[in-house]
C-alpha cells in the first residue's frame, strides 16, 4: 500500500502496527489486525469497509478513544499508548476534533456554547476571526441561541461539525456523521466537511459506509476482516461503490457475515 | 410478565437498593418508634404491677393532682400508725404494714457525686418486713436494722461499685446520712427501675427520715387464701373511712399507668411525628427512583407494548417491582427499626429514662412494618407505573426518547392555593390570643405550607437556579455552567431532590428559631427578674434538704437566703402550681414589678398572682380565694399583691408556711442568696462552695450561671429533637446520591460525549458535584426561609407561655447552609466516581 505524504509535511496522524483484539478464548476477536495507516494533513479520507470490518474500531484506537493491544496511534508526533487518561483527554481536547453519529450535542447548551464547548472546557478564549468562518461556512449563524431540541437533525449534525472545527484541531474525526440523515441533510453536512478541507486546510477522517459519502472525500480506504484492503484516490461515489462490489465478490467464497469473529485473523 | 419483573429487579441492583434504601429508613423509624413506645410501655406497667400489695391504703388526696414524681405533687398526707393495728383487725387480712416512701433520697458515690439518675428520682423507702407485701427481694447481704443500716438496690450498687459492708453517704430530705450498707435488692421481676435509684432503711428510721415517728405514707394489706382483694378492699374501705383510698393492686396498677400512658402519649405522639416526616420525606425518593427507573426504561416498555403487552401488564410489572422492593425493604427496616429503638433506649437512657429489659417486638409492629412500607412503595410506584403504560409503542422505535414535561399549572394552582392558606393561618396563629390555639393554627399552617411550597417548588427552582445559580459559571466556568443546567433541566426532579432536604431543614430551623428566642426569653427575664448575687439549685430541679439554706444562711456576708418550693392546690376549684417562698428574703432576692398591692400581705394568708392570672381568674387585690388542699382542708387566701409575669416566681405565690399547711413537700427547690451591702461576691463564695461540698446534689451559680444553665436545658432538649431529625436529613441524603446516580445513568451518553471533546475526570466529578450542591442549596434555603417563619409564627403565638423575645439565630442558620451544601458534596461522591468511571467508548455507544 502506498503512503501519501512527503517527509516535509509530516501526517496528521499515524498508525502502526495497530493491532486490537476484543475478548479471549472463543470469544476472541481480532478487530485490528496489524494496520498500519497515514492521515495526511489538509485532506480528506474516508474508512470504508463492511459491519466489522474494524473501521470504526480504527478510528476509535486513532482519535484516543480506546487502546491498542499492540502497535502504536500517533496524533502529530504523539504516541497516545504513552498518554494516561488525563493527558488523553487533554489531547482530545485541544488536538482532536470529533463528529459522532448522533448524540452529538448536550440538550442544555445552546448551538453556540456547544460550538466553543471543548475550549471552554479548557478555559481558552476561542479564535473569534476563525469562529466566525467556521460559523459562517455552516450558515447557521441565526440559529445559535437556539438549543439542540430546537434544530433539525442536520442542523444539529453542522453544528457538531462546527464544534469539531472551532478549536483548529490537528484532525477530526467523524463517525458516521450522516448515518442518521436524509440524504440532502447529509449532503450539507458533507459539503461543509469537504469546504473545512478544501478552504480552510483541516484535516478529516470519516468512517461511513455510504459510497454517496466517501464521494466527499479525497481518499478512502478500504477495511476487510480488521486490515486495509485497498486505498482510492479521487474517489467518486459511483467508483467506490463497484470498488466496494468487487469486495464482497471477493468474499462471495465465504458467508458474508457480519460477524468478525469467524474471519478474524483468517486472511 | 414476572419472568421480566424479576429480570429488571436483578439489572437494576443499584437502583433498587437506593430506593430500597429509603424504604428501610422510613420503616425503620415508624418500627423503632413503635418498638420503643411498647418497651417503655413495658417497662412501667411492670414497675407499677411490682408495687402493690393486694390493698393499699393512703391518705386520699383532695383532688387529682396528675402525674406523680413531677416534683410538685404534695405527699406530707400521712396515714398514721393506729391505721394499721385497726386495719389488721379485719376479717380476711392475713398481713399489714405500714411503709414509707418519699424522693429526695440521693446516694454519693465513692467520689462524693451524687449517682446520676438524670431526671429520675432518688427514692427512699422503708423495707418492708412482711415479705408477701414487698415489691422487692432482699439479693445479697441482709435487711437493714436501725439508724446506721442502710440498703440499696442493686443496679445503683452496681453503678457505684459498693458492696456490703462498704459505709455509704446519703443525702436525705433532712440530715446527711452515713451508714453501712447492709444489703442490696431487687425492685419487682425485673429490676427495672426507670433510672430511679431505690434506698430502704428500716421502718422507723425511714419515719426518722422521711415522714414523721408513727406516720407512714401508706400502707400494705395482704389478703388471706381464698379471699378476694376487690372483698377485701371493700372492708378495709369500710373501717378506714373517706379520708383514705383504698386500691387493689389492680387497680393501683390500673390508676398509676393510666397516669403514665398520658404522659407516655407525648412520648409516642412525638417520635411517631419523627416517624411521619421520615416516611413522607422516604415516600419522595421512592417516588423519585420508579419514576426514573421507568423513565430510563421507556424504549424497554414500549418494546413490550409493541410486543403486544397490555397496559395492565405493564402496570402491573412495575408495580410488582414495588411489591418485592417494598417487602425486602421492609424487612430489613424491621430489623434496623430494632436497632433504632436499641439506640433511642440509650439516648433516653443518657436524658435520665432508663429502661431495663429486653426491647419489646409486637406482632402489631411488625404488621405496622410491613404495612406502611409496601403500602407506600406501591402508591409511589404507581404513578410512574401508570405513565409506563401509557407509553406508545412507537417509543420504542424513536432514537432519543424525548422527556415529556408534563405542565406544571395544576401543580402550581395548588401550591399557591396551599401556600396562601398556610401563611394566612400562620398569621391567624401568630395574632390568636390563645397559646392553645394559636399554636395548633401555627401547625397547621406550617404543614399546609410545608405541601404548597413542594407543589411550587418546581417552579420555583427556575428562579432560583437561574439566579443563585449563576455563581457557578463564574466561578467554574464551563464545569459550573453545565451543572447548573443539569440542575435547571429537569425542575420537577431537582424539587422532589430539594424538597427532602427543605422539609428537613425547615424543622431543624424552626426549632432553632424557637429555642434562641427561648433562650433570649430567659436571658431577659431572669436578668430583670433576679436580684440576689447567687442561686442554689439542683442539676435537674431536684428537691434538696432545707438543712441546706440554714448552712448557707449561716456564712458570712450572707443577708438573706431565700428557698422556693413548689406545690399544688385548688384555688376556687381549680388545680393550681404554687410557688412557696420566705415572704421575708422575697424582696431582696427577686425583683418584681407591681401592678397592684405589694408582697407585704404574704407573711399572712395572702397570695401573689402574676397579671395574665389575675386577669384569666378575675381576681383583684383584696379578693378573697377559697384553697382546698391536698389533704382535703378548705383554707382562704387574700390576694394581696399582682405583679408582672416574673420568670422566676410563676405565676401564683405563697409563703413557705402556707404552702406546708397545704401539704406541700418540705424540701427546696431553688435557694436564692443576698449577700449584706458592700460584701463582694468573690469573698464569700469560697465559703459557700465549703458548705455546699457537703451537698452535692446542689451547686451554687451566679446569675450568669444560672442563666447558662436554664438554657442548658432548652439546649439540650433542640438537641433531642435534632437528632431525631438528623435522620430525615440522612433521608434527603440519600435521595440526592439516588437522584444524582439516577441522572448520571440516564445522561450516560452525554457524559461519554463529554468526555470525548475533554471533559477531564475530575471536571466530570466537579460538574455532579457541583449539581447536588446547588441542588442542596435550593431544599435548604427553601427550608430556612419556611422554618424561619414557622418559628416566628409559634414563638410569637406562644408568648403568653413565656417567649417574650425572638431571636432568629442567623449564624446558626448560615452553618445549617453550609453543612446542607456539604451534605450535597457527601451525596455526589458515589455519582461522581461512578460518572468519572464510564469508559468514553462505552459511554457513546449507549444508544
Amino acid at each position: 500500500m502506498s503512503l501519501p505524504g512527503s517527509p516535509a509535511t509530516p501526517p496528521a496522524a499515524r498508525g502502526r502496527s495497530l493491532t486490537k483484539i476484543f475478548g479471549e478464548g472463543d470469544t476472541r476477536v481480532v478487530a485490528l489486525d496489524g494496520v498500519d495507516v497515514d492521515f495526511p494533513r489538509g485532506r480528506f479520507t474516508a474508512i470504508m469497509g463492511p459491519s466489522g470490518s474494524g473501521k470504526s474500531t480504527l478510528m476509535h484506537c486513532m482519535a484516543g478513544l480506546d487502546s491498542v493491544t499492540s502497535g502504536q496511534a500517533y496524533i502529530g508526533d504523539v504516541d497516545l499508548s504513552t498518554l494516561d487518561d488525563k493527558a488523553l483527554t487533554v489531547l482530545r481536547r485541544d488536538r482532536v476534533g470529533f463528529v459522532f453519529q448522533a448524540f452529538n450535542l448536550l440538550p442544555t447548551l445552546t448551538a453556540q456554547e456547544n460550538i466553543t464547548l471543548p475550549m471552554d472546557i479548557a478555559g481558552r478564549k476561542p479564535d473569534r476571526a476563525w469562529l466566525d468562518t467556521v460559523i459562517d461556512t455552516i450558515g447557521l449563524r441565526d440559529r445559535l441561541a437556539h438549543r439542540p431540541s430546537e434544530l433539525s437533525g442536520g442542523q444539529q449534525q453542522r453544528v457538531a461539525c462546527a464544534r469539531a472545527l472551532a478549536g483548529r484541531p490537528d484532525i477530526v474525526f467523524a463517525d458516521e456523521p450522516t448515518g442518521n440523515l436524509d440524504s440532502r441533510s447529509g449532503a450539507d453536512v458533507l459539503d461543509f466537511l469537504r469546504r473545512s478541507v478544501r478552504e480552510m486546510g483541516q484535516t478529516v477522517v470519516m468512517v461511513t459506509h455510504d459510497p454517496k459519502a466517501a464521494g466527499y472525500a479525497d481518499r478512502v480506504l478500504f477495511l476487510a476482516d480488521g486490515r486495509i484492503v485497498d486505498e482510492m484516490l479521487e474517489p467518486t461515489a459511483e467508483r467506490v461503490l463497484e470498488r466496494l462490489k468487487a469486495l464482497d465478490s471477493d468474499d462471495g467464497a465465504r458467508p458474508a457475515a457480519t460477524d468478525a469473529a469467524s474471519r478474524a485473523g483468517v486472511r | 410478565m414476572w419472568r421480566t419483573t424479576w429480570r429488571n429487579l436483578l439489572a437494576h441492583k443499584v437502583r433498587l437498593a437506593l430506593s430500597g434504601l429509603a424504604i428501610v429508613l422510613g420503616v425503620a423509624f415508624v418500627v423503632g418508634t413503635l418498638i420503643f413506645t411498647d418497651t417503655l410501655s413495658k417497662t412501667f406497667n411492670d414497675l407499677f404491677r411490682s408495687t402493690a400489695a393486694d390493698v393499699n391504703v393512703t391518705r386520699a388526696a383532695a383532688f387529682d393532682q396528675g402525674l406523680e414524681g413531677t416534683g410538685t405533687g404534695g405527699t406530707a398526707t400521712y396515714v398514721p400508725a393506729e391505721l394499721v393495728d385497726e386495719i389488721a383487725e379485719v376479717d380476711g387480712v392475713a398481713a399489714v404494714e405500714g411503709n414509707v416512701q418519699a424522693e429526695g433520697v440521693y446516694i454519693l458515690d465513692a467520689d462524693g457525686e451524687v449517682l446520676d439518675t438524670g431526671g429520675a428520682p432518688g427514692i427512699g423507702i422503708s423495707w418492708d418486713t412482711e415479705e408477701s407485701l414487698s415489691p422487692t427481694t432482699l439479693v445479697d447481704g441482709r435487711a437493714a436494722a436501725g439508724p446506721g443500716e442502710v440498703m440499696i438496690d442493686t443496679n445503683s450498687a452496681e453503678e457505684t461499685g459498693f458492696r456490703v459492708g462498704d459505709t455509704i453517704t446519703l443525702l436525705t430530705p433532712g440530715p446527711r446520712v452515713e451508714a453501712e450498707l447492709v444489703g442490696t435488692f431487687r425492685f419487682g421481676d425485673s429490676g427495672g427501675l426507670a433510672g430511679a435509684s431505690l434506698t430502704a432503711f428500716d421502718t422507723a428510721t425511714a419515719q426518722e427520715l422521711l415522714s414523721e415517728p408513727g406516720q407512714f405514707t401508706g400502707i400494705g394489706v395482704g389478703a388471706e387464701d381464698g379471699v378476694d382483694p376487690d372483698v377485701l378492699a371493700d372492708r378495709v374501705a369500710a373501717v378506714v373511712g373517706s379520708d383514705y383510698d383504698v386500691k387493689t393492686a389492680s387497680e393501683q396498677a390500673e390508676s398509676l399507668s393510666a397516669d403514665f400512658s398520658e404522659a407516655l402519649q407525648f412520648i409516642n405522639i412525638f417520635l411517631l411525628v419523627f416517624a411521619g416526616i421520615a416516611l413522607f420525606v422516604g415516600t419522595f425518593i421512592i417516588l423519585n427512583t420508579f419514576s426514573m427507573l421507568v423513565a430510563q426504561r421507556t424504549r424497554e416498555l414500549a418494546l413490550l407494548r409493541a410486543l403486544g403487552a397490555s397496559r395492565g401488564q405493564v402496570t402491573r410489572s412495575v408495580l410488582g417491582e414495588a411489591l418485592v422492593v417494598g417487602v425486602v425493604g421492609a424487612t430489613v427496616g424491621l430489623a434496623a427499626g430494632y436497632g433504632i429503638a436499641a439506640g433511642l433506649r440509650a439516648l433516653f437512657g443518657s436524658f435520665g429514662l432508663t429502661l431495663d429489659g429486653t426491647l419489646v417486638l409486637a406482632t402489631d409492629t411488625v404488621l405496622w412494618g410491613y404495612a406502611v412500607g409496601v403500602l407506600v412503595t406501591l402508591v409511589s410506584a404507581y404513578v410512574p407505573a401508570r405513565r409506563a403504560a401509557r407509553m406508545p409503542p412507537v417509543a420504542a422505535m424513536r432514537d432519543d426518547v424525548v422527556h415529556v414535561q408534563r405542565g406544571l399549572r395544576r401543580r402550581t394552582a395548588l401550591g399557591v392555593v396551599l401556600s396562601l392558606a398556610g401563611l394566612a393561618a400562620l398569621v391567624g396563629g401568630t395574632l390568636s390570643d390563645d397559646g392553645g390555639t394559636g399554636a395548633s393554627l401555627v401547625g397547621l399552617g406550617a404543614l399546609a405550607l410545608i405541601l404548597g411550597v413542594t407543589a411550587l417548588s418546581p417552579v420555583l427552582a427556575q428562579p432560583f437556579l437561574r439566579s443563585v445559580g449563576a455563581v457557578l459559571p463564574r466561578i467554574w466556568g464551563t464545569t459550573g455552567r453545565l451543572a447548573q443546567e443539569n440542575a435547571v433541566r429537569n425542575p420537577r426532579r431537582t424539587a422532589a431532590t430539594a424538597s427532602a432536604l427543605m422539609i428537613g431543614l425547615a424543622l431543624v430551623s424552626a426549632f432553632s428559631v424557637i429555642g434562641a428566642s427561648t433562650n433570649a426569653s430567659i436571658d431577659s427575664l431572669i436578668a430583670g427578674s433576679v436580684r440576689a448575687e447567687y442561686i442554689v439549685s439542683s442539676a435537674v430541679g431536684q428537691p434538696f434538704s432545707p438543712d441546706v439554706a440554714e448552712e448557707v444562711g449561716d456564712v458570712d456576708g450572707v443577708a438573706a437566703v431565700m428557698p422556693l418550693r413548689w406545690g399544688q392546690a385548688q384555688l376556687d376549684g381549680q388545680t393550681s402550681l404554687l410557688t412557696g417562698v420566705d415572704p421575708d428574703a422575697l424582696p431582696r432576692t427577686v425583683e418584681l414589678s407591681w401592678v397592684d398591692g405589694s408582697a407585704e400581705g404574704l407573711g399572712g394568708d395572702g397570695v401573689l398572682v402574676d397579671q395574665p392570672t389575675a386577669e384569666g381568674r378575675g381576681w383583684a387585690v383584696g379578693d378573697t380565694v377559697e384553697v382546698l388542699t391536698l389533704d382535703n382542708r378548705q383554707e382562704q387566701l387574700t390576694v394581696s399583691g399582682i405583679f408582672e409575669t416574673n420568670q422566676v416566681l410563676g405565676s401564683t405565690v405563697v409563703s413557705i408556711d402556707t404552702l406546708a399547711g397545704a401539704g406541700g413537700v418540705e424540701q427546696d427547690r431553688f435557694l436564692f442568696v443576698d449577700l449584706a451591702d458592700g460584701t463582694s461576691p468573690a469573698d464569700v463564695r469560697p465559703q459557700l462552695d465549703e458548705v455546699l461540698d457537703a451537698y452535692p446534689i446542689v451547686n451554687l451559680k451566679d446569675q450568669t450561671e444560672f442563666q447558662d444553665e436554664q438554657k442548658g436545658q432548652v439546649d439540650q432538649l433542640l438537641l433531642l429533637i435534632n437528632a431525631m431529625l438528623v435522620l430525615s436529613v440522612l433521608i434527603a441524603a440519600l435521595g440526592i446520591v439516588n437522584t444524582l446516580a439516577m441522572s448520571v445513568i440516564e445522561r450516560t451518553r452525554e457524559i461519554g460525549l463529554l468526555r470525548a471533546v475533554g471533559l477531564g475526570q475530575a471536571q466530570l466529578r466537579r460538574m455532579v458535584r457541583l449539581e447536588a450542591v446547588i441542588i442542596s442549596v435550593y431544599g435548604a434555603v427553601l427550608g430556612l426561609v419556611l422554618g424561619t417563619l414557622f418559628g416566628v409564627a409559634l414563638s410569637r403565638s406562644l408568648a403568653d407561655q413565656g417567649i417574650t423575645e425572638l431571636a432568629v439565630p442567623y449564624p446558626r442558620m448560615a452553618v445549617f447552609l453550609l453543612v446542607a451544601a456539604l451534605i450535597g458534596v457527601l451525596a455526589a461522591v458515589f455519582p461522581a466516581r461512578r460518572a468519572a468511571k464510564l469508559q468514553v467508548l462505552d459511554a457513546i455507544a449507549r444508544a
